[in-house]
């Protein structure tokens, strides 16, 4: 019976969890509910992904209201990816999250930041489960609301300006994508998005529907931070608390992009993303821009949580570049690069949330001669930073394997020589963390720093494990990316 | 807030009314099943009797009415009323959200089910409205940041 009922489920699990967490008041007992969640949810992920891949996309009524009219939650193989990636990387971060947010928040808030975690974790669980275009925003708003809160709850007072940036910016965007929305439903008269992407050929490209387009990309693009919409992004994630950079810098924009997928493909359908709007011509440009610029400007940043963020907006362009291709090679790089750059940049964000436990800080000084004091959460940052350059054996290098074949495909030399030459500025702001970390002594009055607490260290070294596991056997990565990507092109229309 | 003492009119008036405004709340509430109204906006009419009252009578009085610790849990206790219903649909064999099994036929059942959500509604908005308030206006008592 339970089987049959966990598309809901996925959603419904942690979003009951987030009341009762606000109700027990202790923070451990909020952290112990919210982790036996975050893992219920990984597992029903997980059966999601098996079921779709043996039989095919999964479809729920909610209420027992049979769509188009009632909301649908609508499970294929690119949204199952997705939310295995979501739930796992809850999952870690949530086992990683007691120590790091003992010490950086008071008890009082802390059942607080647990609830906020569990309705933003059900907010971007929801956003990928649902078949329901105007449902999306809703879950979209329930996610961003919750996130704006977490990141206001950093330490640092200018937590507060980022969490206020970020709410002006990402409203915008939310607002983007519901008169983008409103307008598709001027032109159809439906909601649901199968049923969107049946009638809007018959609806031609009349300018509402141009004018969705346009909305719904630009809204779309400004949650996923593609540049230069990215301005939110460096202060949100430097001054939010450690957990919740590494989950939302996994999660957050990745399921923006997740959404800018689905209405291209599952609603306008390949042939208008591509043909009648030359998105081309638009999307490539930006995202190669996006690589070159933040990866210079990563490497002039001091506060190293700020170089990892400069570093995912440019991350961010790899993942847009595969897909402005529009093509299966494209779209599977794309897609491909988002399940592991989660993995990558999750594990780093919560490697420096160790050096932030033990040095007071992520200042590229505070680091200095942290390689010896620090050697298991040093080392993950390397191996971290060498999947982020592209090293081969890691699972950047897979990504990045597959966007230069799909540069080459199309002929593109400029954006493949673009990618090549991300990667060696990757190499250069990865470089000083190392050089600070192994080759500069240790200041004289530095605070008396020892390895950090198993409890951070093993969740932290599961994602740096992970990208590298899935830079040699890329079955799963891969694999059922480039089916999800075959899906886009050919199912839907 | 010792200014207010003098303000009879608007204190008397004040008092006269919160019964009329609450049970206005009440009215939308319950009437929302057959015409305009619903939890939403019976939550706001319902939370904004209790600012009222805590804007004439000054927090400290209106925290005696409503301490922060129960309206943090009735705040979560809504949320949870509205969940549950949808998971109680799904325990009787329906979908999640399903009201048509709640009941022995389906119009009673959805007629149940609607009105059990738009109460958690109702219970979470005045909540929030309630906190939304009191955050804000605690700060300068206080001057501190509020939890």
């Amino acid at each position: 019976m339970i089987a049959a009922h966990l598309p809901v489920l996925q959603i419904v699990v942690p979003l009951i969890a987030a009341p009762i967490c606000l109700l027990l008041r202790r923070g451990s007992l909020a952290w112990g509910l919210s982790l036996a969640v975050s893992l219920a949810v990984l597992v029903i992920a997980a059966n999601l992904l098996t079921q779709v891949l043996e039989s095919g996309p999964i479809s729920y009524q909610l209420g027992g209201w049979a769509p188009p009219w009632g909301i649908e939650y609508r499970i294929d193989v690119l949204n199952s990816f997705v939310l295995l990636i979501v739930a796992a990387i809850g999952a870690v971060v949530l086992a990683y999250a007691r120590r790091s947010v003992a010490q950086e928040l008071p008890e009082s808030q802390q059942s607080g930041f647990y609830t906020a975690l569990l309705l933003c974790l059900a907010g971007l669980l929801g956003v990928t489960v649902t078949g329901d275009a105007f449902n999306l925003f809703v879950f979209l708003e329930i996610s961003s609301l919750s996130s704006y809160v977490l990141i206001s709850m950093g330490r640092d007072r200018r937590a507060l300006t980022a969490a206020f940036q970020y709410l002006v910016m990402g409203t915008i965007g939310a607002t983007f994508i519901v008169i983008g929305i409103g307008l598709l439903y001027m032109a159809t008269g439906t909601l649901n998005m199968a049923d969107l992407g049946a009638r809007l050929p018959a609806a031609g490209a009349s300018r509402t529907v141009l004018a969705a387009f346009a909305f719904l990309t630009v809204g779309a693009t400004l949650k996923l931070a593609l540049f230069p919409l990215h301005f939110w992004l460096p202060n949100a994630y430097a001054y939010a608390p450690s957990a919740v950079t590494a989950f939302l810098a996994a999660t957050a924009t990745k399921v923006s992009i997740y959404i800018l997928l689905r209405f291209f493909y599952t609603i306008f359908g390949p042939a208008f993303a591509a043909a009648d709007i030359t998105l081309q011509s638009l999307l490539i440009p930006l995202a190669t821009v996006a690589v070159l610029v933040c990866s210079t400007v990563a490497i002039f940043q001091n506060n190293v949580k700020r170089m990892l963020a400069y570093s995912s907006i440019a991350q961010i362009g790899y993942m847009m570049i595969g897909i402005g291709f529009g093509t299966a090679t494209g779209l599977t790089a794309g897609i491909v690069h988002l399940f592991n750059h989660a993995l990558t940049k999750g594990g780093l964000f919560l490697v420096l949330g160790c050096v932030v436990l033990r040095a007071g800080s992520c200042r590229l000084d505070d680091l200095a001669g942290l390689g010896r004091r620090m050697p298991l959460t040093m080392f993950g940052f390397v191996l971290g930073g060498l999947s982020l350059i592209g090293v081969p054996l890691t699972a950047g290098f897979v990504s990045k394997w597959y966007l230069v074949q799909a540069a080459i495909e199309q002929g593109n030399w400029l954006v493949a020589a673009a990618i090549l030459a991300g990667s060696l500025l990757a190499l250069i702001y990865v470089w000083r963390v190392v050089e600070a970390a192994y080759l500069r002594p240790a200041p004289e009055n530095a605070p008396e720093a020892a390895e950090a607490p198993w409890s951070m260290l093993i969740p932290a070294w599961i994602l740096i494990g992970a990208s590298v596991y899935f830079g040699v056997e890329t079955s799963l990565s891969v694999g059922v990316a480039s089916e999800a990507a075959r899906f886009l092109l050919g199912g839907a229309g | 807030m010792s200014m207010l003492h003098r303000h009879f009119i608007l204190r008397i008036t004040t008092k006269l009314l919160m019964p009329f405004i609450l049970m206005f709340a009440l009215y939308v509430q319950f009437h929302g099943d057959f015409g305009p109204g619903g939890g939403f906006q019976a939550g706001v009419i319902f939370g904004a009797g209790f600012i009222l009252y805590a804007l004439i009578y000054g927090i400290d009085a209106a925290e005696k009415v409503t301490p922060p610790g129960l309206i943090r849990a009735v705040m979560a206790l809504g949320l949870l009323l509205y969940v549950g219903v949808g998971y109680f649909g799904m325990f009787l064999g329906g979908a999640f959200l399903d009201y048509n099994v709640l009941r022995h036929d389906p119009v009673h059942g959805q007629h149940l089910g609607i009105t059990l959500v738009e109460l958690g509604v109702g219970t979470t908005v005045a909540a929030t409205m309630i906190t939304v308030f009191f955050s804000f206006a605690g700060r300068m008592r206080r001057g501190k940041r509020p939890e």
